[in-house]
């Protein structure tokens, strides 16, 4: 790991301040993949602005139809919260489902969004139950936040404060773990809502999360998990690598939707 | 250089360290506890667990200035050879070891295991969360048992 000065910010208008004077820095949440990172020589930020002691920024409550959930909010609090649980149990589930347990004790659901790993879960649940994300500046829609790999809409300067999740009538999330490493080959999140239903797909696209046109107009006319039969997932533009060919995780696509649908409608 | 201070095994340090010393290092390098060990030094084998304010953490994967004003429990903090924790009398036992190297990382996992499932842990329940932890040699079966043994002796601690 290559040196970096570190700031430890009691707000998150300090934190803005710093990463505003520091073009370079990064911001550090739980540090379960960018300390990983930074020890691989894959980033080299000057500074580090540890958002640990911001006030603020971890909780989980209902606000109206919504959750709640502060970024700094760590895995394991989200995985094991009866808040979580009796509104949105999917998203316990998943968050239940991170790395191992001492990953889920630092990992946080800010850091995993902010990060937008093509493989990471957090991501495809943000999309699909069409969360908001709400920084020091602005709220975003999910539709707008996710831009490819590793990218988001985040400006400089822009730290994720809170996550807003619109309580689902029935989701589910289902993934297909590497075998070796655990991150999703093909994760999907389905959410029913009124009458929209919306499919997001990790670990597959080789721009990061997305949703699956096919999957969400075969359950349009019916949330079941027949609907899906014989849906077919286009391989352009999904991931191929020596894990999966993208005509594998095409395939796996409405596979695992279907048995996310089935899990969703056994609640 | 940045000053951190915490409260490790009871008792309180303070030191100033390079900002990218990660608590693993803190501990072994500084502090000379040997007991938290180093294995793959990227996640995943769990050799280097302790207890952060109570919850078990991978402490190669944390900077020892994130933690700041907390509470750090390593192996050393939990028994000693005369008066060992139940949970290391459970692998003493049940042969949940054989070159040792992961047994550090495997008890304090354990304990936090039990600390957040209780006493009556089943094999199903055990081999689920120990998945960030690696062990070479023994193919995991004594320590299941052990941990499940270790998790019953707790209860009468």
């Amino acid at each position: 790991m290559y040196a970096f000065s570190y700031h430890s910010p009691k707000t998150v208008r300090q934190a803005a301040t710093l990463l505003g004077k520091n073009p370079d820095a990064k911001v550090l949440a739980g540090g379960q993949t960018l300390l990983p990172t930074m020890k691989q020589r894959l980033a080299s930020p000057s500074a580090l602005v540890d958002l640990g002691k911001a006030e603020g920024m971890s909780g989980i409550e209902v606000k109206g139809r919504n959750v709640v959930i502060g970024a700094m909010t760590r895995h394991a609090d989200v995985a094991t919260s009866a808040i979580v649980g009796e509104a949105i149990p999917a998203l316990a589930a998943l968050a239940g489902g991170i790395g191992d347990p001492a990953v889920r004790n630092r990992g946080t659901i800010g850091g995993s969004i902010a990060n937008n790993d093509p493989a990471a879960d957090y991501p495809s649940a943000v999309l699909a139950l069409g969360a908001t994300i709400i920084t020091n500046k602005r709220k975003i829609p999910a539709d707008q936040f996710f831009q490819g790999m590793f990218s988001t809409a985040l400006e400089e300067g822009e730290v994720i404060v809170k996550v807003s999740f619109p309580i689902p009538s029935k989701a589910a999330y289902e993934k297909f773990p590497n075998p070796a490493s655990r991150y999703a080959m093909v994760g999907v999140f389905v959410a029913k809502k009124g009458s929209e239903t919306r499919v997001a797909v990790t670990g597959a696209g080789s721009d990061g999360v997305f949703r699956s046109a096919e999957c969400e107009a075969a359950l349009k006319a019916r949330f079941n998990p027949k609907s899906l039969d014989g849906v077919k997932v286009k391989a352009s533009g999904l991931n191929s690598d020596i894990h999966a060919s993208s005509e594998y995780r095409a395939h796996l696509i409405p596979v695992i939707a279907k048995r996310a649908v089935a899990k969703a409608m056994a609640k | 250089m940045a000053s951190v201070t915490m409260i490790v095994n009871g008792k309180e340090v303070t030191a100033n360290v390079d900002p990218r010393t990660l608590l693993a290092q803190f501990l072994r390098e500084h502090l000379h506890l040997t007991g938290t060990h180093v294995g793959c030094d990227t996640s995943q084998c769990g050799a280097c667990v302790v207890h952060v304010d109570g919850r078990s953490i991978k402490s190669c994967t944390t900077l020892a200035v994130a933690c700041d004003g907390a509470s750090v429990t390593t192996i050393e903090g939990i028994g000693t050879p005369d008066h060992l924790h139940p949970m290391q009398a459970a692998f003493r036992e049940n042969h949940g070891l054989q070159c040792g190297f992961c047994t550090p990382g495997m008890i304090m996992s354990a304990i936090d295991i039990v600390n957040r499932k209780g006493h009556q842990l089943d094999e199903h329940t055990i081999r689920e969360e120990l998945e960030g932890n690696i062990c070479r040699c023994t193919g995991y079966h004594n320590i299941v048992k052990a941990v499940a043994a270790g998790a019953q002796a707790m209860a009468g601690k």
